[in-house]
């Protein structure tokens, strides 16, 4: 209740300004004045310059207010609560009296402690009607200060205009930090994994054996830390999935677009976007229950040796996953082709084979090859099925029907179980997930110009 | 006055021909007979069917899913509804010239040379650019890409898109030339270029084309056809249509009273 009042009071605080100048303005232009904006962007204007400026009062304070509340608590505790002053100590006591304040009371709390939590909880209501005064004192403040300056002159379209542009930069801001802030968490590890292991042997190293001795005395290795092998298994699921997903998708489009019975189209999409919802956890249980081993017994019956968990398997799998995937990209793409360039072709005498091979999918490739991209990296990035079907075991091998492990499953198997943050083991998984990022990334700006060339030619 | 033209058995016949999209008639119980070796002009007001009963010629109106064509149309006395006529076949005959340019995503050459690879109308790659080359000369195009014909045909301005999709339909060489506004977006001076194709074209085929300028009508063809609110409302010489129209609503159109 006292989180949600002070938002609430701020709606209703820049409704009213809005309900109040817009009333305002159009009782100005009922009065014969030539506004310059219109009543609608006069309130709009008033609602924004109440709601923006409320809106980071309101946040800063809360994001504020415990801490200053604790200072407050720790600077009227008496003396003899300070055996030695280390830090420890004192957040056990601040949390001792954050339980007592919530009611939690464990034994006989001492009477100084007991006396601090109720100053606490004073305090925090204190807080919150402060807050509530601030909020109405200032919104009103506002409101009358934009109710005096509307004037028929006043510019409120472009004013509201401003503030909304500024609204949208900061939101993108806000993305766009968000991303370098993972990047840079990202890259603080890794670079602390690079303190302990070389990045020579990291990035050339054919060993992949991240056992690190949990205590001195273990008799263990010391542990290997060269990705390539987890790399090229990486890469063999990922040709494996896309040798399946690839044809099977785009020939699935072209025959839904183009040849298709209507009745079998308004059938076969729907079943397809669910096939794109299924979560990748039941794709892993298909791969293991009824992909690995038929691909085992198959095998067999060639006299191959399949291992029961197989980058085949998994890729397969994989693959059938992305079909959806890649089908309504393609689609979209074909279906985004102007009918005036099919009849073009049709009406020259093509017939509708010869439409989509030679027109329709030509000028449907950026998209395409866009759609295909984004699969190979999704296909990349995907844990579920690879963790579930393909092994666990980084073998350096290009032989699809062996066990091999994924960027992915590393990243997994290294930060499952009791961790420490400073060890090789698992920071490696943060330098696996620094080369997966820049490996996607990598895949997209190629994916973002293979596009862009493909329309110069083309448009 | 008998001409040549009725006498002689005609390249196309179209009778009773009704058109619906889904519900709505577009065309109500349209009979033409459009001459071998001659152009024909279809006129009349925005909306009364003229690209609808084009596309009929060339089976083009199979493509839109809601439309219904009933009635004979023959070319050459072979019904063309036939169930045993192939579409594909029929339009490779009967070229198209679309109302709005609508040039393939590729080169200027590939743009003309795409009917004659279908096709297989050419041996090898020298004819296939002589093919090309006499295509965009008669579309009185050559001289302005001649230098450029491996660019995209989409770079081009609209008028020379126009062209350049005329000169696409006859590099297929077809027996039948449906033309929907095929001046529209060019400028005077390619507009007399293209008349002059017309003419030069109906030395061999026919041509038909749709055309919103009377004087154009007047200009390129022999005979002329004036359709209003799905009716043939009149069909006959040129010459009769514009100097002394039988129907009231003939002459009301192309005296600018309606339309
Ligand atoms: N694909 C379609 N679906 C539904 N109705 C259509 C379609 N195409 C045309 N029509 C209708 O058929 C009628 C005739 O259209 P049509 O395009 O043949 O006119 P037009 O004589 O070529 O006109 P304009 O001179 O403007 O090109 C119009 O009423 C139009 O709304
Ligand atoms: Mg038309």
């Amino acid at each position: 209740m006292l989180t949600t009042l002070p938002f609430v009071l701020l709606l209703m605080g820049a409704l009213l300004a809005y309900v109040i100048n817009r009333r305002a303005a159009v009782s100005l232009r009922a009065g014969g004045a030539a506004l310059h904006s219109s009543p609608g962007y006069h309130g709009l204007f008033a609602g924004l310059a109440v709601i923006i400026p409320v809106m980071v009062i309101t946040l800063l304070w809360m994001f504020l207010d415990g801490a200053v509340i604790e200072r407050m608590i720790l600077a009227g505790l008496p003396a003899q609560a300070f055996d030695g002053d280390d830090a420890g100590a004192v957040s056990l006591i601040l949390t001792e009296i954050q339980s007592l304040a919530g009611g939690r009371v464990f034994g006989e709390p001492e009477p100084w402690k007991q006396e601090a939590a109720d100053r606490l909880n004073a305090l925090h209501s204190a807080s919150g009607i402060l807050l509530i005064a601030v909020i109405v004192v200032v919104s009103i403040a506002i409101l009358a200060l934009r109710r005096a300056r509307l004037s028929p002159e006043m510019r409120a379209r472009q004013g509201s205009e401003r503030l909304i542009h500024g609204l949208m930069v900061f939101c993108s801001v806000v993305a766009i930090l968000t991303t370098i802030g993972i990047v840079s968490a990202l890259l603080f590890e890794t670079i602390k994994f690079l303190n302990k292991v070389p990045l020579t042997e990291f990035l050339f190293g054919l060993n992949w054996e991240p056992q690190i001795p949990i205590r001195e005395d273990q008799v263990a290795a010391s542990g290997a830390f060269g990705w390539i092998p987890v790399l090229i298994g990486t890469l063999v699921v990922t040709v494996v999935a896309l040798t399946v997903a690839v044809p099977t998708g785009l020939f699935a489009a072209v025959y839904l677009n183009e040849f298709a019975h209507q009745k079998f189209r308004a059938f076969a999409k729907p079943i397809l976007e669910i096939l794109a919802g299924v979560p990748t956890v039941v794709y892993g249980f298909f791969a293991i229950l009824v992909i690995a081993p038929a691909l085992r017994s198959f095998g067999a019956g060639l006299g191959l040796d399949v291992a029961p968990n197989s980058a085949l398997a998994a890729g397969v799998v994989m693959g059938v996953m992305l079909i959806p995937f890649i089908t309504s990209f393609a689609d979209d793409a074909i279906s985004a082709v102007p009918q005036s360039l099919r009849d073009g072709a049709l009406a020259l005498g093509s017939t509708r084979g010869e439409a989509m091979t030679n027109v329709l999918f030509p000028a449907a490739i950026p998209g395409i090859v866009g759609g295909v991209l984004l699969a190979v990296s999704r296909a990349i990035g995907e844990t579920m099925i690879v963790v579930m079907a393909a092994g666990l075991i980084a073998r350096l091998t290009l032989n699809p029907l062996d066990s091999v492990t994924t960027v992915t499953v590393q990243i997994v198997t290294l930060l499952i179980g009791d961790t420490s943050f400073d060890n090789p083991k698992t920071l490696a998984a943060f330098a696996l997930g620094m080369m997966l990022f820049l490996v996607t990334l990598g895949i997209n700006i190629l994916a973002i110009r293979i596009v862009h060339k493909y329309r110069e030619a083309y448009d | 006055m008998e001409t040549a033209a009725e006498t002689a058995a005609p390249k196309i016949t179209a009778k009773n021909v009704d058109v619906f999209y889904a519900d709505t008639q577009a065309l109500h119980n349209v009979s033409v007979d459009i001459p071998d070796r001659q152009v024909t002009a279809f006129i009349g007001p925005s909306g009364c069917g003229k690209s609808t009963f084009l596309r009929c010629i060339n089976r083009m109106n199979d493509t839109i899913p809601i439309c219904r064509v009933s009635g004979d149309i023959t070319l050459d006395g072979q019904d063309i509804y036939d169930p045993n006529v192939d579409p594909v076949q029929l339009r490779a005959q009967v070229g198209m010239v679309f109302q709005k340019p609508n040039p393939f995503p590729k080169s200027i050459f590939d743009n003309v040379a795409y009917g004659p690879r279908i096709h297989g109308l050419s041996k090898d790659r020298a004819e296939l650019e002589g093919i090309v080359e006499k295509a965009l000369r008669r579309a009185a195009l050559w001289d302005e890409v001649k230098d450029r014909l491996d660019t995209p045909g989409t770079g081009l301005s609209g008028g020379q898109q126009q062209r350049l999709c005329i000169a696409r339909a006859i590099a297929t060489r077809p027996e039948v030339l449906l033309m929907d506004e095929p001046c529209s977006a060019l400028d005077p001076i390619a507009t007399a270029q293209i008349e002059e194709l017309i003419q030069d074209l109906s030395s061999r085929f026919s041509v038909v084309i749709v055309t919103h300028s009377m004087q154009q009508a007047a200009r390129v063809s022999q005979r002329t056809a004036f359709f209003h609110l799905g009716n043939l409302v009149e069909f006959g010489n040129t010459d009769d249509i514009f100097t002394r129209p039988s129907d009231s609503r003939t002459e009301a159109y192309i005296t600018g009273r309606i339309g």
